[in-house]
Parts: C-alpha cells; structure tokens; sequence
C-alpha cells in the first residue's frame, strides 16, 4: 500500500482514534490542573497507577464500569497527596510532581507483584468491545472512526466537553480559571483559592488515571510494567500545545494519535531499511517539537506554579 | 492554616530533619510490609542486614551508590539553580555510549591517558545533551522538565538502535550489548576479586570538586543565586542565561559520568539495562542530601543501601523488592515536607 492511501483508510483512522483516547482524558486531567495554577507531574505514575487499579478491578470479577471508576478514585487520591503537599504547603511542584509519579509507579508494581506473585505472564480480562452507534457508523471513513469505537472512547469526546462546558460557562469553572490566573480575585470574591486549586487537582488526577485504566480495560486487556512509557509527559506537552483550552488540546490529541498510527503503519511499509526505533522516537521529538512552535505565543496561565497564601500579596 | 517563616535553625537540628523524614517513611511503609503479610521489624533488619550486615554487604552498597553519587550530584547542581534536569537518566546512557565508542578498541593509549581521555569526551556529550533543553528554556521559554523527560525515552530508543547496529558485539549472539571495552579503558577494581572499583573513587573526589565549585567559587555563588532569586540575580548584574548554560553543562557532564563508570568499572559492556533509573533515583539522593554535594555522598549510600537490602530482603521474606522504590520515594515526600518544616511554622488558624 502507498504511504499516502493509508490517511484515506477508515482502520487508520479508527486507531488513531483509539490511540487518543488515553490521551484525551490525561490532557484534560492535566488542563483542569494547570489552568487552577498547579502543574502536575504527578500523571505519568497516576496514569500507571490507573492503568493497574482499572484493570486489577476488572480481573478481580468487578464490572468494567467498576473498573474506570475505581481507576478514578485512585488518581483522586494521588491527586489529593499532590495537592496537600504544593497547595497548603506551597512545596516546589517539580519536586513533588515527580515524587507522586514515583511513589504511585513504585506502589502499582509492588501492589501488583502482591496480588499477583507467582505469574509470568500478565492475565487476561474481557475488555471493552466496540459498540457502533446506529446510522452514524455507517458515515464512510468519518463515521466508522468515530462511531464504531468502544464506550470509554465516546466518554473522552463527553469529557473534553464537559471540561470545556464548566470551565467557561458555570461559576466553578469562572473560580478555577481565576485561581490560575489571580487568585487573590478568587479569595476577595469569598471563595477558598486552596479548596478550588485541591478539588481541580483531585478531579484532573482522577482522569488522568481513566486515561491509564483506558490502555488496560478498552485498548489492551491486560497490564504491563512500563505500559504508560511516556504518555503522561507527551500529555503536558499537549496541553501546552493546546493553549490551555479544551478543543484546541483535543484536537492537538488526536493530531498526535494520528502521526502515532502513522509511524506504526509506515514502519510496516518501510521493510525494516529504517530502523524501528527510529519511528518510535518520533512522537517524543514530535512532542518537543510541538513545544518549540508554540513556545513563542505560549500564554500560560499566569499564576502557574506560583504557590498562594492567603493574605499575602 | 498559613505558613509563618522562623530563623534558621542550627546546623544539628537541620541534620535531625533527614532523620525524622526517613523514620517517617519507615511508618509508613511498614503498613505496606503489614499488608503483606510480613513483621516490619524483621523485613528491616533482613533489609538493613543485606545492606550491611557483611562486608559483601557492605561493598555492594558502595558499588550501587556509585552511580547514584553521580547522578545525585548532577541534580543537586541543576536543581540548586532552579534548572530542572529530569534528564539524567539520558545523559547517563550517552555517557555509556561515548565509553564504549572510545574505549573498545579505536584509541590504542595507555590507561592513564585513555580513561581521561574518555572522561572528558563523555562529559561533553552529557553536557551537550542538556544543552538542548537549555537553550530551549532560556531561548524559547519551553519548560525543561518535559523536554529532558521526554529525550530520556528519546535517547533510549537511540541507544537501542545502536546496540542492535553499530555498536552490536558480534560475538553478542544476536543479544542487544556492545563489546566489551578494552583492559586500557577499564577503571581498577578497589579490592582485588570484589566489584567495588574506581568509580567510587571518582564519585567521592567529584563530590568535593562540586562543593568546591558550589561554596568557594563565582560560578557556584551565580547559581545559587539564580536558583534563589533569578530577578534579583538578574538585577545585580548576574547574566542569568549564560549561568544556567554554566549549570547545565555542569550537571549534563556529572550525570554522564554514572555511565561511564557502570561501563568502565562494572558491567564492561554497554547494555539497554546499564541503568534501572539511576537517572530518576538522583532526585531522590540530591534532594535527601538537600542539594549539598557532600551531603550526596551520604543519601547515595543510603538509598543505595535500601535497594541492596530489599533484594536480599526479597528472597528471605515474602515481601516484593519493590518496597524499595516505594521507600525511596516516600522519602523524597517526606523530606521535602521536612525541609519547609526547617524554614516555616504551621499556624492552623
């Protein structure tokens, strides 16, 4: 097949779409928290934590809807030791970013080399399957991409709405904006600048984690070391690519997922002339180079990582 | 709640809150050891006793923390500056590599003048490659944490291409690992028949070199400076850029000498598991030494201490080793919440 035909397939795209699904949720779990003044390193470990929580429910006889939702009280929990440490405490967000990431890395493989001592190689669960909407997945390319995916994809595309929906257009959203922005305007309004930045860093981990337990109950069915392998971080520089705002990041995701298929197909057409770690390296250099082209007009929200006392100026 | 600044306190209180912070971590881990099923008190003795209890114990602790005194240090550089290097890990695997390029075979010289030869040019590279997101930063404002994040999966893939091309040991049958470096570009072993080598040695001699460089030097006075208050540094006439270029090649060079040490004094050979994330571990050691590159000797020690222990622990008792990457960052956690704990009070109301 040329390497050009391939963009016009629907199976590309159906794995494009696929592929940005964990991101989805993970980029907006980190948006939630960046645009409330908290960068959050913590997503690579709370994605891996997740990843295991979702899928050890499900393997546990818990329903897969159970799954996502214990995944998500797993990243609110590490979310809220992320928030405890750098909201209150103010204490460096890079330092304690990275120490979420490997207290819940190191906690995933321990708890999982517990529950699981004897096993080589990974059990299996029952995944998610694709359920095709009526009618629109029968829309050529478009619609059997993004009609014939699996239910916790269509709950991505609601959360980027959802997250887009509160954050402009309810008055918690207007709170969290303006404690990333000023947040003395937060306090002067009566409203509690650490309360909001900690309920914003506990709902975004929460997703961030649907985004790991993504991987292991939709997209694979079972859980492996490493499986994360860098999702987490590509996930920050998204945000940043996205501007902070919900559909620009959305559609960075996808974008991203869509050159992420590619390089897989083309490693398949190139015959192994190139090496494989070559194609696997691009969506990292992609990453960075995203980074470089919207450094210039990058406006972050302006009291990012800056840690707020009340009463201090 | 709020948080009210108090004078420092003396140097033997500061050096009690690393104490606290790891009996804290022991606390809490041990509910992780109860979960398992174990005694506490016995999964740490068996972890204390595998990490010193002999002296095979005790060298293997030295050898593990050889590594990590490098990439502890590089830390403590670029974080000391407010430069945040999360790249060690790819440094040291360049460092690795420009040991094995030099050191199998295509520079026939004396040992003495061949391991110099090839610290320089490894320190280089490391150097180079922090550079990058450096410039970036300072350039084109593009935070550093995710671009040296993300070159570490970058450089990993690279090295992996290398080793299964260029630098592939033909004799490797079809295994992924370069060639074995030649005796010339090999550092001494400290005891004869144990693995403790040279790189130790070095590690030790670096980190009086940094502290050096970090108390008694200009350089080491700017950095301090930017990483406290760049404005300010700025305001006084301190060329805050030019400095983080400083800091950066400083902690890039540090970070890839962990990879030629491993290559040069232990493993011999260049492989894709040179490292299980000694590059990430020197965050934790820079940080529980608070950023002081004598106080890097001491946590390297330690938190080596702790992995050597837990895998003697492990195949005693029933408890996996990962309760070693748990402690550790549990530590970093608890120290970092120790040290505000040195320079504020908390006021609840």
């Amino acid at each position: 097949m040329d390497a050009l035909d391939i963009l016009f397939t629907a199976s590309f795209w159906v794995a494009a779409i696929r592929i940005a699904s964990p991101l989805i949720f993970a980029t907006m779990g980190e948006l939630i928290c960046e645009r409330a003044g908290v960068l959050n390193l913590g997503i690579e470990g709370i994605m891996t934590a997740g990843a295991f929580a979702g899928w050890f429910t499900v393997y546990s006889g818990g329903d897969l809807w159970a799954g996502v939702l214990v995944a998500a009280l797993v990243g609110a929990m590490f979310g809220l030791l992320h928030a405890t440490l750098t909201v209150p405490l103010g204490l460096s967000q890079h330092v304690v970013g990275i120490g979420v990431t490997l207290l819940a890395t190191s906690l995933t493989y321990f708890t999982y080399r517990l529950a699981l001592p004897e096993v080589t190689s990974p059990p299996k669960i029952e995944p998610f399957q694709p359920l095709p909407i009526p009618g629109l997945s029968s829309i050529p390319v478009v619609g059997e991409a993004l009609f014939t995916q699996t239910p916790l994809t269509y709950l991505a595309f609601v959360s980027v709405a959802a997250v887009a929906w509160i954050l402009y257009r309810t008055p918690v959203g207007l709170a969290v904006r303006a404690a990333g922005e000023n947040p003395s305007a937060v306090e002067a309004q009566g409203i509690s600048v650490t309360g909001i930045r900690m309920g914003a860093v506990a709902v975004g981990s929460a997703l961030m984690a649907v985004g790991g337990a993504f991987l292991t109950i939709s997209a694979f069915n079972s859980f492996f070391f490493q499986m994360i392998n860098g999702r987490g971080w590509i996930c920050i520089a998204l945000v940043v690519f996205g501007s902070w705002r919900p559909g620009k990041a959305l559609i960075g995701a996808i974008l991203f997922a869509a050159f992420d298929a590619y390089q897989v197909r083309l490693q398949q057409i190139s015959g192994g002339i190139v090496p494989y770690q070559v194609f696997l390296m691009m969506p990292y250099a992609l990453s960075i180079l995203a980074l470089i082209l919207v450094a210039r007009r990058a406006t972050y929200p302006k009291a990012l990582m800056i840690p707020y006392q009340k009463g201090e100026r | 709640m709020r948080l009210e600044p108090k004078p420092a306190p003396s140097l033997a209180v500061t050096l009690l809150f690393p104490l606290a912070a790891i009996a804290t971590t022991l606390m809490l881990t041990s509910l992780l050891v109860l979960a398992a099923g174990a005694s506490p008190l016995s999964v740490f003795y068996l972890v204390a006793k595998g990490a010193a209890g002999s002296q095979f114990a005790l060298l293997e602790t030295l050898t593990r923390a050889t590594p990590l005194i490098f990439t502890g240090l590089a830390i403590a550089v670029a974080f000391r500056a407010k430069l945040w290097n999360i790249g060690a890990e790819a440094q040291l695997y360049i460092g690795g590599v420009v040991t094995v390029l030099l050191g199998t075979g295509a520079l026939p010289l004396p040992s003495v003048i061949l391991i110099p030869v090839i610290m320089v040019a490894v320190m280089a590279a490391g150097a180079l490659l922090l550079l990058g997101p450096a410039v970036l930063k300072t350039r084109f404002g593009v935070d550093e944490v995710v671009t040296t994040l993300l070159l570490n999966f970058i450089v990993l893939l690279f090295v992996s291409m290398l080793l299964q091309g260029v630098l592939k040991d033909p004799m490797g049958l079809g295994w992924p690992q370069s060639q074995k470096v030649i005796a010339e570009a090999q550092l001494p072993r400290l005891i004869q028949g144990k693995r403790l080598h040279y790189g130790f040695v070095i590690a030790l001699a670096s980190a009086v070199l940094v502290w050096v460089v970090m108390k008694k030097t200009v350089l080491g006075y700017e950095m301090r400076a930017v990483g406290h208050n760049s404005e300010g540094a700025r305001f006084v006439g301190i060329l805050v850029n030019r400095t983080l270029m400083k800091t950066a090649l400083l902690s890039g060079g540090l970070a890839a000498l962990a990879g030629f040490s491993e290559v040069s004094g232990l493993k011999g050979n260049l492989t894709l598991d040179l490292s299980p994330g000694y590059g990430y571990t020197g965050i934790v050691v820079a940080m529980l030494a608070m950023l002081n590159p004598l106080g890097v000797i001491a946590s390297a020690v330690f938190v080596a201490g702790i992995f050597v222990g837990a895998d003697a622990m492990s195949r005693a008792a029933k408890v996996p080793s990962y309760i070693a990457d748990v402690m550790v960052a549990t530590s970093l956690l608890t120290m970092v919440v120790a040290i505000l704990l040195t320079r504020f009070r908390i006021r609840w109301r």
